[in-house]
């Protein structure tokens, strides 16, 4: 490891050219990320003293308003949508991670190609498909009313038919305008961000640990567990991150997939900035998202930190 | 062994707490140029070309979907956008604003083909800063073989669970509450606590029953079979109307929301003459019936009516009956504090259940 990271140690020693290096992405961030969230920061103290102005007069009004009982049943909504759809990305994507991983260098490069295809599509293209899958009308409801024909057939060619034991007719199953809907919408397109982290970890993990582990008389789970799983925690927690935000601030998906029915924090935040017309009100929310975003990062950093010391120790 | 993840994984952090914000971009301004910011699917096929062949004026042709868009762009300062056709609540909101500038209708010769009915409506008495596009209705679009008998209430959508799964309300606030006051028997400006508090319950209760907030897609939830009654618009209704005999469209006996969508100048334009030429070449005779065939809405043009076929003239899609538009109301800006109660109160049906 000491090998691979010396260069760049030599490299980050020479200000010049790390500089050179640097100021470009630095002043990237400074002018569309800090820039633009200075000028939220300053809305959230503000007030609406006309249909097109705002004035900053560091009232805490805005922030007092997140506290109304409506926004907080959203954000509670927001928080376990999220929470259960980057579960679910995390239970689906590790098995996935550790077969591209442990593949044949030919088939990983396929693998990956296949993981990265959905982004080649639009993400409302994407989520306009879904609708067409999941509707109660939709191609899922059809097959599963197949199913249920073909099955009452069978039941009728037994002579069970008159039990009627799969209902009377078949009833769709509603899948939009559900929370289940709308989890099941985040976790389609955030899956290849659980995914391509924790493969990272894994592929360069090594895989003597696992071997060890093994001749020294762990099982299959165990080893699994408390090897495997430990030692890819650094792509986990990345993944969790890469899932989780974004899931906090899904809007597209609550309007299209949830079809207005599941409303999460974000899409209170967009109708502040269009109908509702009220930017200072917007803008302590998505702070307050930002805030929560914040707090997550960092207690990363903190968990990074105490690995590394622990490391060092060893 | 490398250590590139650990910068990705930076860059990538980073990105997940990446927020956008549109600023306004520069003014675009140029001799022989107009800028027009239109709605998406709005004017006819061949109406820009026409203009710019007859006029020499090149079109810089912009698309907003919605009225919040369209004063969310303007409101930071008009990015150059020369002609606007807002709806007229909203230009009434943009004159308290003082965002329009009045028109000149010496240059706008044509004016005198609209019909007179429309020259003096509340929100721009005397028609000074606005000139009507087209107009039309919010009702009922409804599958004709799925419902019972005639949709003629809007009871069949906020109080009744007749039709239980198979409602499709419209995913905006005011439109929504405004529907349910008009249903309650009250006007549709008239608004107070109690009206707003009565409008607010009777949805929530409603809720169970509803299938969308369709989100500008409730004419293709009715087509698709996923729903058989759609709040909508007139004009969305008839476009799925054409493709499948079975959809019809009715303004309920309460009355239903009359719109209408008028040329506007907004200040901060540079090309003011060019734009009012614009407005001269859509209001002729000609150019307007091109437009109303295609998009189906109904206009206000006397000289393009002249031209139209009986099937658009009588169609009760696109004009309705006198009856229906003498119970139905145009939406009026209620004033920054009810825009906040109505969020508000559109906030706890969404929290609801």
């Amino acid at each position: 490891m000491c090998l691979v990271i010396e260069p760049l140690d030599s490299f980050r020693q020479k200000p010049v050219s790390f500089l050179a290096f640097g100021i470009p992405s630095i002043g990237w961030l400074l002018l569309f990320f800090m820039v633009p969230l200075g000028i939220i920061f300053f809305y959230s103290f503000g007030e609406n003293v006309s249909l097109i102005a705002v004035k900053t007069t560091w009232t805490f009004d805005n922030y007092a308003r997140i506290f109304e009982p409506e926004i907080m049943t959203l954000l509670w909504r927001t928080l376990w949508i999220a929470l259960l759809a980057t579960a679910i990305c995390l239970i689906i994507g590790f098995p996935v991670a550790l077969v591209i991983a442990t593949a044949s260098p030919s088939a990983k490069a396929w693998l990956l190609l296949l993981i990265m295809l959905p982004f080649w599509t639009n993400l409302l293209i994407r989520t306009y498909s879904l609708l067409n899958i999941l509707g109660t009308r939709g191609r899922l409801n059809e097959m599963l009313g197949w199913i249920w024909m073909r099955a009452n057939d069978f039941l009728v060619l037994i002579g069970a038919g008159d039990l009627s034991l799969l209902g009377e007719k078949f009833i769709p199953i509603k899948f939009l305008g559900t929370p289940g809907g709308v989890v099941l919408g985040i976790v389609y397109v955030s899956l290849p961000f659980a995914i391509l982290p924790i493969y990272s970890a894994l592929e360069r993990m090594d895989t003597s640990y696992l071997e060890a582990s093994m001749d020294l008389g762990a099982g299959q789970l165990q080893t699994f567990f408390k090897v495997l799983v430990p030692l890819a925690m650094p792509g986990v927690i990345t993944a969790f991150i890469l899932t989780f935000i974004p899931a906090l601030g899904q809007f597209l998906t609550p309007d299209l997939l949830g079809r207005g029915q599941v409303d999460m924090i974000a899409n209170v935040i967009q109708r502040q900035f269009k109908g509702a017309n009220d930017w200072p009100f917007g803008s302590a929310l998505s702070l307050m998202l930002l805030y929560v975003t914040f707090i997550l990062l960092a207690l990363r950093a903190f968990g990074d930190a105490a690995r590394a010391r622990r490391e060092a120790r060893h | 062994m490398s250590i590139r993840i650990n910068r990705r994984q930076f860059l990538t952090g980073t990105a997940a707490v990446g927020i956008s914000i549109t600023l306004p971009n520069g003014v675009f301004a140029q001799e022989g140029k107009v800028n027009f910011y239109n709605w998406d699917t709005y004017i006819g096929e061949n109406t820009i070309e026409e203009f710019e062949s007859s006029t020499g004026i090149k079109v810089q042709y912009d698309l907003y979907a919605d009225n919040d868009e369209l004063f969310a762009k303007l409101k930071g300062g008009n990015p150059g956008y020369d002609l606007i056709i807002p709806s007229n609540d909203y230009i009434e909101q943009m004159l308290d604003a003082e965002m329009l500038l009045p028109l000149n209708r010496a240059k706008i010769p044509n004016a005198k083909n609209i019909d007179v009915a429309f020259m003096d409506p509340s929100f721009d008495r005397g028609r000074k800063f606005s000139l009507p596009y087209m107009w039309g209705t919010i009702g009922i679009g409804y599958r004709k073989s799925a419902v019972d008998g005639e949709v003629n209430s809007w009871a069949d959508l906020f109080d009744s669970d007749k039709y239980s799964g198979r409602i499709a309300l419209m995913n905006e606030s005011k439109t929504v509450l405004q529907m349910a006051m008009k249903y309650l028997g009250s006007s549709i400006n008239d608004w107070s606590d109690e009206k707003l508090a009565e409008a607010e319950a009777l949805i929530i209760k409603q809720k169970p029953h509803i299938t969308a907030f369709a989100q500008d897609n409730g004419q293709d939830l009715l087509l698709s079979g996923e729903v058989d009654l759609a709040m909508e618009w007139n004009g969305d209704i008839l476009q799925i109307m054409e493709e499948d005999d079975d959809i019809g469209y009715v303004v309920p006996k309460e009355g239903g929301l009359l719109w209408e969508d008028a040329m506007c100048i907004p200040k901060g334009g540079e090309n003011v003459d060019n734009a009012h030429a614009l407005i001269n070449h859509l209001l002729d005779g000609e150019v307007g019936a091109g437009i109303a065939s295609f998009i189906n809405y109904a206009t206000p043009n006397t000289a393009a009516q002249a031209l139209m076929d009986a099937a658009y003239m009588e169609n009760p899609a696109i004009f309705p009956s006198a009856e229906s538009t003498s119970v139905s109301e145009a939406s009026v800006y209620p004033g920054a504090e009810w825009v906040r109660k109505v969020d508000e109160a559109w906030t706890r049906i969404k929290a609801a259940g």
